[in-house]
């Protein structure tokens, strides 16, 4: 029993120092991304190595954003509108509506989806670029493999998460006004007039802000998951299956953070704002 | 120790180089020198740390302890941007190849030419033409490497680890899942290199066809160190029995036990 007991919290030792270990390679894994991001900037080829990645990163997550967006936005208007209505607030949908939206599931869920449709993606593209010795193969020519591949990756989803938050933004908004105004027939007007009382640009920034965050988030931990992956078609997988979910909680996580932070800031710049 | 060029002692140096992957010592005290203008062979069976011997050469591995010296300069302890002048001078052939999926034959073996240095576009193209035809490729420019056969691809590896006229190149079991003639054609190469470029060879193998044919000199590793050390003759007169086990391709008794257990474990 004692034997067992102290197997289990050796085990259990070796886990937590693992754990540790790892993060630690992850802050310095992304310490050298920040490092070659600047020392690279002043080179025009790495500009080039960026353009295919915005393009994978930023068009062609396009669809997914916009549809993910639209859904969001018509879910909170289907589950809100008969409470509201039964105590008569109704054309404050835009309100509740467009504020969720725009502070945070427009970015949260954009990002979140871009950590499954970019996040798996460059994971197993790098997971499978290690295992098959070309990332060794970028070395052994002298080039650096976190400047040739992690950085345009890294980057793209940095400055695009942003611009992907404002179509699930706008999708979204878009999605609770069919519901609200199309569908249960609330009155236009007043519905526009609370959105725009209630939405204030600093709504709008705070939503940005964090995608810079989330992006650069779940770009440094796929490309992470996958550079260090281990050998074999199921190094891969298990890699993908780990970025995702650290992206997840990674995502989450940051959010509460910039979720006080922010409410800070604003409380500090104007006050207490009531939306009721 | 005097520098680069003007040194005229080995051109590859390993000294007392230890590595563990976990719990497994890879490599236990390996000390090797290799000369200019030779074509050492790395025999052992699979899992004896060779791979991992070719990899320390280049410090895509750093040792644990020891050192890794290129014409007689310490290399493994330099940072990866001061590597980047020392591999320029190497060239490595990956035992999978490793050729870039995304990019075509030419722009693989272009990309050492255009990360390094200002080359224009015509004596791109001319090298790339060059260097196919040194490896018996020509014309397969526009192809993608999963188009190619595994003899091939590892002909356009070779072909662009020679883009930038290494002094050194590093073979991972260039031979490895080809059929004999395939493998010979390696063969040939790697001699014409060494003729026609003059290069130093590492290569790591466990085909004795290929290590008597191209090897001026032969090393042997077992559990991470040297076992034997000498010119092919001597190979094939050893009397060293894991010698001569390895070289006639003969199981021991200890190898052949896991059967025994296994055919026991059916009959019961």
């Amino acid at each position: 029993m004692a034997e067992l007991q102290a197997t289990m919290t050796f085990r259990t030792g070796q886990r937590v120092l693992r754990g540790i270990d790892g993060f630690g390679d992850f802050w310095v894994f992304a310490w050298r991304t920040l490092v070659w991001m600047i020392l690279g900037s002043s080179q025009r080829k790495n500009w080039r190595l960026l353009t295919p990645q915005l393009y994978e990163v930023g068009f062609k997550s396009l669809p997914v954003i916009l549809i993910t967006g639209a859904f969001v936005g018509m879910v909170i208007a289907v589950q809100a509108i008969e409470q509201f209505r039964a105590v008569g607030l109704e054309e404050r949908m835009g309100a509740v509506v467009n504020l969720s939206v725009v502070r945070e599931l427009g970015p949260v869920l954009a990002g979140i989806m871009l950590a499954g449709r970019i996040g798996g993606a460059l994971t197993a593209e790098l997971g499978t670029m290690n295992v098959t010795e070309q990332i060794d193969a970028l070395r052994s020519m002298g080039v650096d493999p976190i400047r040739y591949l992690v950085v345009p990756r890294v980057l793209a989803c940095f400055l695009l998460t942003p611009f992907l938050t404002l179509f699930a933004d706008m999708t979204g908004s878009l999605g609770g006004w069919f519901v609200s105004v199309v569908q249960r027939g609330v009155d236009s007007g007043p519905y526009w007039d609370y959105t725009q009382q209630a939405v204030d640009n600093f709504d709008l920034f705070s939503g940005l802000f964090k995608g810079f965050f989330f992006g650069a988030a779940l770009g440094l931990i796929s490309c992470y998951k996958g550079f260090f992956c281990k050998p074999g078609a199921e190094g891969v997988g298990q890699a993908c299956t780990e970025a995702f979910v650290t992206s997840f909680i990674a995502i989450l996580a940051l959010d509460y953070l910039l979720a006080v932070f922010l409410q800070a800031v604003s409380e500090r710049l104007w006050g207490f704002r009531s939306l009721l | 120790m005097s520098n680069g060029d003007t040194y005229d002692g080995a051109i590859i140096e390993l000294r007392g180089v230890h590595k563990r992957f976990g719990s497994l010592q890879v490599l236990d005290g390996i000390d090797l020198a290799l000369t200019r203008g030779q074509t050492t062979v790395v025999i052992g069976e699979s899992g004896t740390g060779k791979s991992v011997l070719l990899k320390h050469i280049v410090v895509l591995l750093r040792p644990d302890s020891g050192q890794v010296y290129f014409h007689g300069r310490r290399v493994d302890d330099q940072s990866e941007a001061a590597l980047v002048a020392v591999r320029r001078r190497f060239g490595f052939l990956f035992q999978l190849s490793a050729l870039f999926d995304s990019m075509t034959v030419a722009e693989n073996i272009a990309f050492p030419l255009t990360e390094h240095g200002d080359y224009s576009e015509t004596e791109i193209a001319r090298t790339v033409a060059e260097k196919l035809h040194l490896v018996g490729l020509d014309g397969l420019e526009s192809r993608r490497p999963g188009e190619l056969s595994g003899g091939q691809k590892k002909r356009v590896a070779l072909a662009r680890a020679i883009a930038l006229n290494p002094e050194v190149v590093l073979y991972d079991e260039p031979t490895t899942g080809l059929d004999p003639v395939r493998a010979d054609v390696i063969n040939e190469l790697i001699l014409r290199l060494k003729r026609n470029l003059d290069v130093t060879a590492v290569v790591v193998t466990h085909d004795m066809t290929s290590a008597y044919k191209v090897a001026d000199r032969i090393v042997m590793l077992q559990d991470g160190k040297i076992i034997a050390d000498g010119p092919p003759e001597s190979f094939k007169t050893s009397t060293d029995p894991r010698v001569r086990r390895f070289v006639d391709g003969r199981a021991s008794r200890e190898d052949l036990s896991v059967l025994d257990v296994q055919s026991n474990a059916s009959d019961a």
